[in-house]
């Protein structure tokens, strides 16, 4: 019986042992979260849809000269308005590539009408981003804004019986 | 009986976690991974695993960051460790054998690293390093010939301290040039004799630079200055004992040293001041009038006798070095570029030192690359991971397109680097780029065969 308390009293300690060392992390500079890491090593829904595709919403943002272009898809079903898939691709920092696929997670079986309300600051949250990274996190918000309009604008056109122009030039944002 | 048990149990507990405790901070041993598995249940994982700043690694990094600092030669340290241990004595004693010896082995590494550069001993000053050095030379000279001289030259891809100490100066009245570089990271000739006036008191230009390797014409920019009887002082810390330096020939009135990039230790340097036609410098630190005056304060004597070793040794061993870093610079660029497009060497092709090869991946973003290459230990050209986003300054004087300055990894090999670490070097960067490019918009749209130059991009 004493044994046993002995061996819990000391299992303890070795515990608080171990727990010293991510405290000690906390003092260094500018680490990444673990959620930064793990969407940077495992990216949820990398790739491409036909841009061309009526039911495809295509946000583009971002500039090469400033280090992050963000291309975010969606495909809406035209009926229900909801957004049954998502991708994207990124070229840019961690934080950059890890906002982006935390974006297509989250916009993935939701309504159009939900997603635009995604607030950039929700975003870097999650992702512990650090003041010098938030612009990566409102990338991903223009990136998820532009996405939709580019759907709607894509459903007025045929509409008014004009073929729909492949937009290739990146959202104003 | 019941104490007694509980008195055993606690001693061999508590010896488990006073022999595993400082191990896993310590070393990759594979050993602790059974003992903590008890008391931690998330253990499971790679027990040679290291966890620092948010990064798990396996085992360490392998090192390809030559240009930031090298480690220390083990001849070196064998030189050093009596004048810790025994020979502790200060230099400047006087009075007794401890100083005597303290001194005479700092007398032998100055006519060590004199020898390196083909100057005498009495031109050498010891300092904490070459950031002192560039100090003393740049405020040094122009604060004590301040009366005749107002203005220096320089060049827009210095290293930090050289431009930090010109706009020192700025902030005190005098005026600096700052001479642009062409594509291939070398200053134009002719701009440095039309930059140069009556009142220019010191031209400062790097012999190698830091972020991109290039070799600055240093025999043709001596020419100048002698021709119009200015100063000279050159930044040598990346140069020093990689490529053959002679001060004469160059014409070099004042020139930095580090010890730390030599396989020396870390937190000396030296000052090489000309004594014929001599050049005075204003002390930028006052006290004991040490190293004649220029530098006071003690002079670390293991450190000097360091630096003094490793100076030799690169003396002896520069050809060899030369030879082995050119084979493995070629396995490198020759590994990547048989698998990957669209990859730049930065800086120009001939004039270089091969150690330094800094490479521009196009469509792969720097930063997000050297997270993934996080078992190379390597350094991004770009300033990404700075508080400013800024890419490069030394690049973007190069004309570097925005784009591509964003894109850039240093790699730096050295004496210890092998072969097998350039070939999973090659292998991850290989990897890497190519999962990146799989993510990346631009590479997407350039196999498209959209012209990236032309699209409005919307910038943040």
């Amino acid at each position: 019986m004493l044994r046993h308390v002995s061996k819990r009293l000391l299992q303890g300690i070795s515990a608080s042992r171990e727990v010293q060392s991510p405290a000690v992390q906390l003092f260094l500079p500018r680490q990444y979260h673990e959620r930064v890491v793990d969407h940077y090593n495992n990216p949820r829904n990398v790739g491409s849809f036909d841009k061309n595709d009526p039911t495809v919403g295509t946000g583009l943002v971002g500039a090469p000269a400033c280090g992050d272009v963000m291309k975010l898809q969606i495909k809406v079903d035209d009926q229900t308005g909801k957004i049954v898939d998502a991708c994207f691709k990124t070229f840019g920092c961690g934080s950059a590539i890890a906002s982006s696929s935390v974006a297509t997670e989250w916009v993935k079986g939701r309504q159009m009408e939900e997603v635009v309300t995604i607030k950039n600051s929700e975003i870097a949250k999650h992702l512990s981003l650090p003041p010098v990274k938030l612009h990566c996190s409102m990338l991903a918000e223009d990136a998820i804004k532009a996405a939709v309009k580019d759907y709607e604008a894509k459903r007025v056109k045929p509409a008014a019986g004009a073929e729909a122009a492949p937009t290739e030039k990146a959202g104003n944002v | 009986m019941a104490s007694k048990l509980l008195a055993s149990n606690l001693r061999q507990t508590l010896a488990r976690i006073s022999t595993f405790s400082p191990l896993r901070s310590l070393s990759t041993a594979a050993a602790t991974a059974p003992a903590l598995a008890t008391s931690v249940p998330e253990t499971f994982e790679d027990p040679n695993e290291i966890s620092i700043k948010g990064v798990r690694i396996s085992g360490r990094p392998l090192y390809l960051d030559m240009q930031a600092t090298s480690p220390v030669d083990p001849r070196v340290l064998d030189a050093m460790l009596p004048f810790y241990l025994s020979r502790f004595g200060n230099p400047h004693s006087r009075t007794h054998l401890y100083g005597w010896e303290s001194d005479e082995a700092v007398e032998t590494a100055r006519a060590q690293v004199a020898s390196l550069i083909g100057a005498s001993p009495k031109e050498i000053v010891f300092t904490s390093g070459a950031t002192e050095s560039n100090n003393i030379s740049v405020k040094g000279v122009l604060h004590f010939y301040r009366d005749k001289k107002r203005h220096v030259i320089t060049t827009q891809t210095e290293h930090k301290c050289v431009l930090d100490s010109c706009r020192h100066l700025q902030q005190e009245g005098f005026e600096v040039t700052y001479l642009p570089v062409g594509s291939d990271g070398l200053v134009d000739l002719d701009k440095l004799r039309s930059a140069i006036r009556p009142d220019t008191g010191l031209v400062s230009i790097m012999t190698v630079n830091n972020e991109i390797g290039v070799i600055q014409p240093m025999e043709e920019i001596g020419k100048i200055c002698k021709e119009f009887n200015i100063p000279f002082h050159t930044d040598a810390a990346q140069a020093l004992g990689k490529i053959p330096i002679d001060v004469d020939k160059w014409n070099v009135s004042l020139m930095s040293l580090s010890g730390h990039k030599i396989y020396g230790p870390k937190g000396v340097g030296a000052l090489y001041m000309r004594r014929r036609p001599r050049i005075r410098v204003e002390p930028q630190m006052n006290g004991g009038g040490q190293e004649r005056g220029i530098r006071s304060g003690t002079v670390p004597t293991p450190l000097v006798v360091g630096m003094g070793a490793a100076c030799e040794l690169a003396k002896k061993e520069m050809e060899y070095d030369e030879k082995r870093i050119t084979a493995l610079q070629e396995r490198l660029l020759n590994g990547i570029r048989a698998k990957l497009d669209g990859v730049v060497l930065n800086g120009s092709l001939e004039r270089r030192y091969v150690g330094n090869v800094n490479l521009s991946f196009a469509y792969v973003e720097g930063e997000s690359l050297l997270m993934g290459l996080k078992e190379v230990a390597v350094s991004s050209g770009s300033a990404c991971t700075s508080a400013s986003l800024e890419p490069s300054y030394v690049l973007r004087a190069l004309g570097v397109d925005e784009d591509m300055a964003h894109t850039s990894i240093r790699f730096g090999i050295g004496r210890f680097t092998t072969e097998a670490e350039i070939d999973r070097a090659v292998e991850l960067t290989v990897h890497q780029v190519e999962k990146l490019r799989e993510m990346s918009p631009l590479y997407e749209m350039v196999k498209e065969g959209i012209n990236l130059k032309e699209i409005q991009w919307s910038q943040h």
